[in-house]
C-alpha cells in the first residue's frame, strides 16, 4: 500500500497509508496527530495545517494556489518546502512522499 | 445511576472536542468525559451548510477526529445525552437520562439551539433548521424526495450559505431577510449589498425587509410561505437560520452570571466554583470589542477558548484574548473576515466590487477593528497585523489595492 512518512513536531516518524481521494491533512488528522489544528477543516481559510514537504516530490505535487501562498506568509515558519497540508491531495505517485509538522504560529 | 470523572466537558462540538485534545496536549492525566447531545463524535459544523449539505464531503470527512482517536486518548463519550441540571455545591450534573455524573472541574461547551419562528406553521414538516448533521440529513432527505421550492428564512450566514448550495443543486430558492439588508449583524452595509446582488444574480429570490406572517400547510406539511404584505410563496421546503439561542438554561438555573450567554472571565472560568464556559454560549469581555461582553458564534472562537480553559485547568494560565476570525464559503466567493466590525464609524472599500475581489476595512475612531475579505486572501493575512495593532493608518493608504496593507501599519 503507498503511503506518506509524516514527522511530528517531537520527531516521531509515522508510516500512514495513503487513501486515494484524501488530503494529505485528512490523513494525518484520522491517524490521530493531534498537533495538526487543522482548524478550518480543509477549505483553505486558515494556516494551522503547515507542513514541510520533501522537495523531491514537488513535481509530482498539485500547485500551489495564491491563495495557498498567501495563507503561508501569515506564519512565522514559512520555508522553500512549506505547504498547507489540506491542499495536497493524495495520489499513488505520492508513495513515500516525506513531510514534517511545522512548529506552531 | 452515578458515575465520575474528573474532567466534565459539556458539549461535543468544536470547544468540547478542542478542549479534551488540549487537555491531554497539556499533559492533563485524569479522566475525561464529553457529554453530547448529538449522537455523532465530533464533527465540524461549517461543512453542514457548505460541503456536506452539497454531497461534495461524505460525513467520515468532516469528523474533527476519527471516531477511535477518543479512545486511543482515554477520552470518554457520552453521546445522545444532555444536561439538564446543574449543582455547582455537590459538583455533578444530572443527565437527560437520569444519570448523575460528578465532576471535579465542568467545562460548559453546550453551544446553542437553533432560534424558531414564532409564527404559526413553525413546526409543520419541511421546515428545518441547519445546526447538527441530523438536520441537514433531514433537509437531504426532502430534497431526494423531490422538494425544489425552497424559502430560506434568514439572511445570516446559514440562510445565505445554504441558499448557495441550493442554487447550485436547482432549487427554487427565495430569501426571506426581516432586516432592509442580508448580514446585519456581522458586517458593514456595502458588503451586505453585494452579497444581496451576488445571490440574486445567481438566481435567488432575495426579499430584503419582508417579514413571514406565517407558515402554510397541507396535511401537517409546508406548502406556502405567506408574508406581511399578504403574497403568499408556494414552497415544499423551508430553512429557518434566524441565530441561535445559547444553551446554558442549566448552568443559569445553578446561579451562573450571565443571560444571553454564561458569563467568564478571561480564563473562561464562570461564577460558579471549577465551572468554565467556551465557545458559542461563553459572555466574555473581548478585547477586539473594546472589552464589551459578547459571545462569538465561530470555530476560532470554540477552539481558542478551548485551549485557554484547558491551560487553566492545567494551572499555565494563559488569559484568552486570540484576534477573533471567521470565513464563509458562497459560490465562487470565499469571505474572510478578521476582526470585529460592531460599532465601526468609518468603512473604506478597497478594490472594485464589479471584479469580485476587494475588502472592506472598518475603522473606529481612525483605527483599524476589522476586515471583510473577499476574494482577497493577501489583505486577509496582512490585514491582521493592522487589527492587532489598532493601527491608524491613512485611509488613502487603506484605499487603494496597489498598496499592500502590511505597508499601512
Amino acid at each position: 500500500m503507498p503511503e506518506v512518512i509524516v514527522t511530528t513536531r517531537e520527531g516521531e516518524v509515522h508510516r500512514l497509508g495513503i487513501e486515494s481521494g484524501m488530503t494529505l491533512m485528512e490523513t494525518i488528522r484520522s491517524a490521530g496527530i493531534d498537533e495538526l489544528v487543522a482548524l478550518c477543516g480543509g477549505c483553505c481559510s486558515c494556516a494551522t495545517c503547515h507542513v514541510y514537504v520533501d522537495p523531491s516530490f514537488a513535481g509530482n505535487i498539485s500547485q500551489m494556489s495564491e491563495d495557498e501562498s498567501d495563507l503561508l506568509d501569515s506564519s512565522e515558519h514559512r520555508t522553500g518546502t512549506s505547504r498547507l497540508s489540506c491542499q495536497i491531495e493524495l495520489t499513488a505517485a505520492l508513495d513515500g512522499l516525506m513531510a514534517t509538522i511545522a512548529p506552531e504560529d | 445511576m452515578t458515575s465520575q470523572a474528573d474532567i466534565v466537558i459539556v458539549g461535543a462540538g468544536h470547544g468540547g472536542a478542542q478542549a479534551a485534545i488540549s487537555l491531554r496536549q497539556q499533559g492533563f492525566a485524569g479522566s475525561i468525559l464529553i457529554i453530547g447531545r448529538d449522537s455523532e463524535p465530533p464533527y465540524e459544523r461549517p461543512p453542514l451548510s457548505k460541503e456536506y449539505l452539497a454531497r461534495e464531503k461524505q460525513f467520515e470527512r468532516i469528523y474533527i477526529r476519527p471516531p477511535h482517536f477518543w479512545a486511543e486518548r482515554d477520552v470518554d463519550l457520552k453521546l445522545s445525552l444532555s444536561v439538564v441540571t446543574v449543582h455547582p455545591h455537590e459538583k455533578s450534573v444530572e443527565l437527560s437520562n437520569g444519570e448523575l455524573v460528578r465532576y471535579s472541574k465542568l467545562i460548559w461547551a453546550a453551544g446553542g439551539d437553533p432560534r424558531t419562528l414564532t409564527c404559526a406553521g413553525a413546526n409543520l414538516a419541511g421546515v428545518h433548521s441547519v445546526r447538527n448533521k441530523a438536520d441537514v440529513d433531514r433537509i437531504m432527505a426532502e430534497l431526494d424526495r423531490g422538494a425544489t421550492n425552497v424559502a430560506v428564512i434568514g439572511g445570516g450566514f446559514i440562510g445565505l450559505e445554504a441558499a448557495a448550495v441550493l442554487r447550485k443543486l436547482g432549487c427554487e430558492v427565495t430569501l426571506l431577510e426581516a432586516l432592509p439588508r442580508v448580514l446585519a449583524r456581522v458586517s458593514g452595509e456595502e458588503l451586505g449589498r453585494f452579497y444581496a446582488a451576488e445571490h440574486r444574480a445567481q438566481g435567488v429570490d432575495v426579499r430584503l425587509g419582508t417579514s413571514v406572517e406565517r407558515l402554510e400547510g397541507d396535511k401537517e406539511r409546508v406548502t406556502g410561505v405567506r408574508l406581511a404584505n399578504g403574497d403568499v410563496i408556494p414552497i415544499n421546503l423551508a430553512i429557518v437560520g434566524i441565530g441561535i439561542v445559547p444553551a446554558v438554561e442549566p448552568m443559569i438555573e445553578a446561579g451562573a452570571a450571565g443571560g444571553n450567554g454564561v458569563l467568564v472571565d478571561e480564563y473562561c472560568k464562570t461564577t460558579l466554583p471549577d465551572v468554565y464556559a467556551i465557545g458559542d454560549c461563553a459572555a466574555h469581555a473581548n478585547r477586539y470589542a473594546d472589552g464589551a461582553v459578547i459571545r462569538l458564534e465561530s470555530v476560532q472562537n470554540a477552539n481558542d477558548m478551548a485551549a485557554v480553559a484547558a491551560k487553566s485547568i492545567c494551572e499555565k494560565p494563559s488569559p484568552y484574548s486570540a484576534v477573533p476570525w471567521f470565513w464563509s464559503n458562497q459560490y465562487d466567493l470565499k469571505l474572510q473576515t478578521v476582526g470585529l466590525s460592531l460599532g465601526y464609524d468609518e468603512a473604506v472599500l478597497r478594490g472594485d466590487l464589479a471584479s469580485r475581489s476587494f475588502s472592506v476595512v472598518y475603522l473606529k475612531q481612525g483605527r483599524v477593528i476589522a476586515l471583510d475579505c473577499v476574494n482577497s486572501m493577501k489583505d486577509y493575512v496582512q490585514g491582521r497585523s493592522l487589527v492587532e495593532a489598532r493601527a491608524n493608518p491613512a485611509v488613502e493608504c487603506l484605499r487603494d489595492p496597489q498598496v499592500p496593507l502590511k505597508t499601512c501599519l
